[in-house]
C-alpha cells in the first residue's frame, strides 16, 4: 500500500468519525493560557467555529486515530468487513493537526476516537498519549474529548481523565438485544460497567483530596454517550426509557441521538434509507422535556400509538393536546412547574414571566415581548386581557397549531 | 438645544460625563444632540459642541452600578441613535428603580436586544476569526481580517489574549486593529482587507476536514445558515466549498443507498479468526462447585427482568468458610456501580456497627436476597424500589446455592425481604427481632433490621435509639456465636 499523505489520512479519518454526533465543547471548567504562556482556553459555553451544510456545528477536530478495527458492528462504516479505505495517524500527526487548527482559530479542541486495534489497552494508550503530549509538551489548554474504550486498564482511564475534559462511551443501540444482533463482538454488560466506573471516578475526584484540599482534575466536562436511532426496531418509548436509565444511573451530561444514516459500503442487514432526521429532532425535544421541564419519561410517550412520538408536532404540544383539562394556565398565577408545561413557553420565557409579574400584571402585549410566538401559547393561557374561552377544546386545534411543511430550500 | 461631541464611537467616559451634567441640569432627551468627532453626520447644519449646563440646586443622580455596566456594553452597538437612547434610559432608571426588572417594557426590551446583538457579534467573532500564519523576522505571526457588525474589536481583545497568550497575533477590523506580541496588547486604527495575508497552507487541510466531516445524507442548509449567516462567508476559507457540497449531496446520498452490498473485505476473515473465534462459545456452566464459579454464572443471570436496567449482578462477598452469612435486601445505587455489596451509605452503617461490636467483616459473608438493583429513574437519581415476590423467588436460586456452598452456622436476615427469602414466607421483622428461627431446611436464621432503615429515620433521637438497638442486635449475635 502506498504511503498516505497527511491530507489523505485526514480525509479518510474524519469521514470515518462523522457519524458520531457529539461535538460539544461546553460544560468544562473555565481556564486560559495567560499564566502558562501556551495556547488554549475554555470559556464554559463552547464555541462552534463553523457549520457544515448538514447543519451540524463544527467545534472540535473530530477524527479517528485509525479506522482499522477488529469489531464488525453492522451499522459502522469502520467495521472489519467493510471495504472502506483504511488509514492510521501517528500520535505526532494528530498533535500537529490539533495545534495547527487551533492556532488558526478553526477549532475549540480535539475529539479523538479510534477503531479498536489489537487490544483495548493498546488503543486506549495511544489516545491517552495524544492528550498527554498536547497537555504536557505543548501546554495546550483547549478542549479535549476522548472516546473511552470499555475494558481498558483502569490506570489508562485515570490518565485519560486527567488530560481530557470529557470522556464518552457509546451505548450505540437502545437495547442489549439489538446490540447483540448488530454488534456481536460488543458486550453490553462491559459498556455499562465502564460507564458505572466512570461515574464513580468522576464523583470520587470531585471531592477535595485530604492532603492538598484541592480537587484533582478528572474529566470536568463529565461523560456522554450516543445512541443510533432507526438501525433497530426499538420505538421511541424504549429509546427514552434507555436514556432515562442512562441519565439516572451514570449522571451523563448528554445522550446524543444519531439518526442512522446510510454509509458507504453498507451491510445488507440494515434499513438503508433517508436518515429519520425528524424523529431524531423529536427525541431531542423529548430528552429536553425530561431534563429541563420536569416531565417523567413515561408521560411523554404515554398513550401514543406504537410508543412513537408524533412527528408532526413537538412532544410538549402533543402532551398538552392530550391533557387539555390542565389548561388554560393563568400566566399571572401559575407556578413554575405549571408554566413550563405550556407549549411555546421555554425555560427562559418562564423565568422572565416570573420576574416581570412581580411588578406588572401581564397582558398579551407583555407576553409578546418575552416569548417567541404568541400564536402558539394563546390557546393555553390566561392573561389580564385574554381568555381562550372554548378555544382549548376545539377539535381542530391540533391542525391549527401544526406547522405547515416547509418547502425544501434549494439554495 | 445642547450638542455633545464624543471623542470616538466608544467614548463611554465622554458620554457619561456629559449625560451626568445634562441630567443634573434637568435637560430633556429631546433637547440633546449627540455627535461623534469626525463621524459623517446627516444633519444639514453641523452645530459645534455646546458648553455643558450648570446643575440645578439639590440635583441628584443615582443609578445602580450594574446598569452603568450595561450601558457601557451597548455603547459598542452600531446603532447611531444609541447615545440618545442611553440618555433617555438613564433618566427613566434614575426615576424608577425597578424599571430594569420589567422585561416587557419597550425600552428595557430594546436594551436587552442591543446587549444580545453585542453578545452575538462577540460570539461570532470568537468563532469566525481565521488566522493566517506569516513569518515575520523569522518568527511566526498569526494575522486575521474580520468584519464585526458592531464596535467590538477592542472589547473582545481580552478573549484572544487569554486564548492565544503564547502566540504573536494581529486581528484587523475596519474599526480597530488589535495586536498581541506575547506580552503586550496594542490597539491601533482600523485596516483594510488587503493589509492581511491572503492565504495559508493549512487552509487546504482545513477544507479537506470541512468537506469530509459533512454527511451528505443529512442536508440541512437552513440550520447551517441560521448559525453561520452568509455575511460571514467572505472571510471563511471553508465557505467557498459550500455550494458544491450542497449540489452534490443528493446524488452522493442516493449512491450510498442504491449501491449493492459488497462482499466482506479480504482482511475480515483473518480478523475474525484471530480475535473472535472460540471467544463466544463459553461453555454453559450448569452448576458450580465453588463460589467463584457461582459468581461467574451469576454474572450473566437473566432469571428475572431486573438485569435489563441494572449495571451488573452484585454477588456476595466473603470467605468460603464463613460461619455467618448476612443477607440484605438488594444492592443500591453505589453497589450497582461498584459491583460489590454493602459499599454505599447503608454499607457504611453496617461496617461501623460490626466494628463497634467486634465482628470482623473479613470473616463473614455478605450478600443480598436479590442480586440486581431495582429502581425507577428520577432525573439524575435512581429511586430504590422494593423487589417483588417473583424477583425474590427467582433470586433465591442463587442464595440457596451460596448457603449450600458455604454451610454457615447461621444466617442473618437484615430486614423483611431477606427474612422472606430465607424463611420462605413473610414474617414481621419487629416481632421476631433478635430471635433465631429455623426454616424448613433447618437453617438457623437470626432476625434484625436492615441498616438502610436506620438512615431513613428523620428524627435524630429516634435514629440514635434505633442505631443502638441495631448494635445491641449484633452484639447479641456475637455472643450467640461465641457460646
Amino acid at each position: 500500500m502506498a504511503k498516505l499523505t497527511t491530507v489523505e489520512k485526514l480525509a479518510i479519518l474524519s469521514d470515518a468519525a462523522k457519524y458520531d454526533a457529539s461535538c460539544a465543547s461546553s460544560g468544562s471548567t473555565r481556564r486560559n493560557s495567560l499564566n502558562s504562556g501556551g495556547i488554549g482556553s475554555v470559556t464554559g459555553a463552547g464555541i462552534c467555529h463553523s457549520y457544515a451544510p448538514d447543519g451540524r456545528c463544527i467545534s472540535l477536530l473530530k477524527i479517528l486515530l485509525t479506522n482499522f478495527c477488529i469489531y464488525d458492528c453492522a451499522y459502522c462504516i469502520n467495521r472489519s468487513s467493510s471495504n472502506v479505505r483504511r488509514a492510521r495517524f501517528t500520535v505526532q500527526e494528530v498533535v500537529n493537526l490539533t495545534l495547527d487548527f487551533y492556532k488558526r482559530n478553526y477549532i475549540e479542541g480535539l475529539f479523538l476516537s479510534s477503531g479498536i486495534i489489537r487490544s483495548p489497552d493498546e488503543t486506549m494508550a495511544r489516545l491517552v498519549e495524544v492528550a498527554r503530549q498536547l497537555r504536557l509538551t505543548h501546554r495546550f489548554a483547549g478542549y479535549i474529548h476522548l472516546k473511552t474504550i470499555p475494558d481498558c486498564d483502569p490506570l489508562l482511564l485515570e490518565e485519560a481523565g486527567r488530560f481530557a475534559d470529557r470522556l464518552s462511551i457509546n451505548v450505540e443501540l437502545p437495547t442489549d438485544d439489538s446490540l447483540g444482533r448488530l454488534a456481536p463482538e460488543k458486550q453490553p454488560a462491559n459498556i455499562r460497567r465502564a460507564m458505572g466506573n466512570l461515574r464513580l471516578k468522576i464523583e470520587e475526584k470531585s471531592e477535595p483530596t485530604l492532603r492538598t484540599k484541592r480537587k484533582e482534575r478528572f474529566a470536568p466536562g463529565g461523560q456522554s454517550t450516543q445512541m443510533i436511532i432507526g438501525a433497530d426496531p426499538a420505538n421511541d418509548d424504549t429509546i427514552l426509557k434507555s436514556s432515562a436509565r442512562l441519565y439516572s444511573s451514570y449522571r451523563l451530561k448528554r445522550v446524543y441521538y444519531s439518526a442512522f444514516s446510510p454509509i458507504p459500503d453498507a451491510k445488507a442487514a440494515l434499513p438503508l434509507s433517508e436518515p429519520p432526521l425528524m424523529r431524531e429532532h423529536r427525541l431531542y425535544q423529548a430528552d429536553w422535556l425530561m431534563r429541563f421541564y420536569g416531565f417523567e419519561q413515561q408521560e411523554i410517550v404515554a398513550g401514543r400509538p406504537g410508543g412513537m412520538l408524533d412527528l408532526a408536532i413537538d412532544p410538549k404540544l402533543a402532551w398538552a393536546l392530550d391533557h387539555r383539562d390542565r389548561f388554560p394556565v393563568d400566566v399571572n398565577r401559575g407556578d413554575r412547574e405549571t408554566l413550563l408545561r405550556v407549549p411555546g413557553l421555554g425555560t427562559k420565557a418562564v423565568a422572565k414571566i416570573l420576574q416581570v409579574r412581580r411588578y406588572r400584571t401581564l397582558r398579551l402585549e407583555d407576553l409578546r415581548r418575552v416569548c417567541q410566538s404568541l400564536d402558539k401559547i394563546r390557546p393555553f393561557i390566561i392573561a389580564l386581557d385574554w381568555h381562550p374561552l372554548g378555544l382549548i377544546d376545539r377539535p381542530e386545534l391540533k391542525e391549527r397549531l401544526t406547522p405547515k411543511p416547509a418547502q425544501l430550500s434549494l439554495f | 438645544m445642547f450638542t455633545v461631541e464624543l471623542a470616538d464611537q466608544t467614548d463611554f467616559d465622554g458620554w457619561r460625563h456629559s449625560a451626568r451634567a445634562l441630567a443634573l441640569a434637568g435637560i430633556e432627551p429631546a433637547q440633546v444632540r449627540w455627535t461623534v468627532k469626525g463621524a459623517q453626520s446627516d444633519d444639514l447644519f453641523d452645530a459645534a459642541a455646546s458648553a455643558l449646563p450648570e446643575p440645578r440646586d439639590n440635583a441628584d443622580l443615582t443609578v445602580p452600578r450594574p446598569f452603568i455596566e450595561r450601558l457601557q456594553t451597548i455603547m459598542h452597538h452600531s446603532d447611531d441613535d444609541r447615545f440618545a437612547f442611553m440618555y433617555r434610559l438613564l433618566l427613566r432608571v434614575s426615576q424608577e428603580a425597578d424599571l430594569l426588572k420589567v422585561l416587557s417594557d419597550l425600552d428595557v426590551q430594546r436594551l436587552e436586544r442591543m446587549e444580545k446583538a453585542i453578545r452575538r457579534d462577540a460570539h461570532k467573532m470568537h468563532a469566525f476569526v481565521r488566522f493566517r500564519k506569516v513569518a515575520v523576522g523569522g518568527k511566526d505571526r498569526f494575522v486575521a481580517w474580520f468584519e464585526p457588525d458592531h464596535y467590538i474589536a477592542e472589547r473582545e481583545a481580552d478573549f484572544f489574549v487569554k486564548r492565544f497568550a503564547g502566540m504573536n497575533w494581529t486581528i484587523m477590523t475596519p474599526w480597530r486593529t488589535i495586536d498581541w506580541d506575547g506580552e503586550r496588547l496594542t490597539i491601533a486604527p482600523g485596516a483594510r482587507k488587503e493589509d492581511a495575508p491572503s492565504a495559508d497552507a493549512a487552509e487546504d487541510l482545513w477544507r479537506t476536514y470541512f468537506s469530509s466531516i459533512f454527511n451528505p445524507a443529512r442536508l440541512k442548509v437552513k440550520a447551517m445558515q441560521a448559525e453561520m449567516p452568509k455575511k460571514y462567508w467572505r472571510n471563511l476559507p471553508e465557505a467557498p466549498l459550500i455550494p458544491a457540497l450542497i449540489a452534490s449531496a443528493g446524488r452522493r446520498a442516493e449512491n450510498m443507498v442504491e449501491s449493492a452490498p459488497t462482499s466482506a473485505a479480504p482482511h475480515h476473515s483473518r480478523i475474525q479468526q484471530r480475535y473472535w473465534e472460540g471467544r463466544q462459545t463459553m461453555t454453559e456452566i450448569t452448576d458450580a462447585s465453588s463460589l467463584d464459579d457461582l459468581r461467574k454464572m451469576a454474572d450473566g443471570c437473566t432469571r428475572c427482568p431486573l438485569y435489563r436496567d441494572a449495571t451488573q449482578t452484585v454477588f456476595g462477598e466473603g470467605p468460603e468458610n464463613a460461619e455467618i452469612i448476612f443477607v440484605g435486601e438488594q444492592p443500591g445505587d453505589q453497589e450497582d456501580l461498584a459491583g460489590a455489596p454493602f459499599v454505599g451509605p447503608a454499607g457504611k452503617v453496617f461496617d461501623d456497627t460490626l466494628a463497634q461490636v467486634g465482628i470482623d467483616r473479613q470473616r463473614v459473608y455478605v450478600t443480598n436476597a436479590v442480586k440486581h438493583f431495582k429502581f425507577v429513574p428520577r432525573g439524575k437519581r435512581r429511586l430504590h424500589q422494593k423487589p417483588n415476590g417473583g424477583e425474590v423467588q427467582a433470586c433465591r436460586w442463587w442464595l440457596d446455592r451460596e448457603i449450600a456452598l458455604i454451610k454457615p452456622k447461621l444466617v442473618v436476615a437484615l430486614g423483611a425481604t431477606a427474612l422472606t427469602a430465607l424463611y420462605g414466607k413473610t414474617l414481621p421483622v419487629t416481632k421476631n427481632r433478635r430471635q433465631v428461627l429455623r426454616n424448613d431446611a433447618d437453617l438457623k436464621i437470626f432476625v434484625t433490621v436492615h441498616p438502610s432503615f436506620l438512615l431513613r429515620i428523620p428524627d435524630a433521637e429516634t435514629a440514635a435509639r434505633e442505631r443502638r438497638l441495631f448494635a445491641e442486635d449484633l452484639a447479641a449475635l456475637r455472643d450467640l456465636m461465641a457460646a
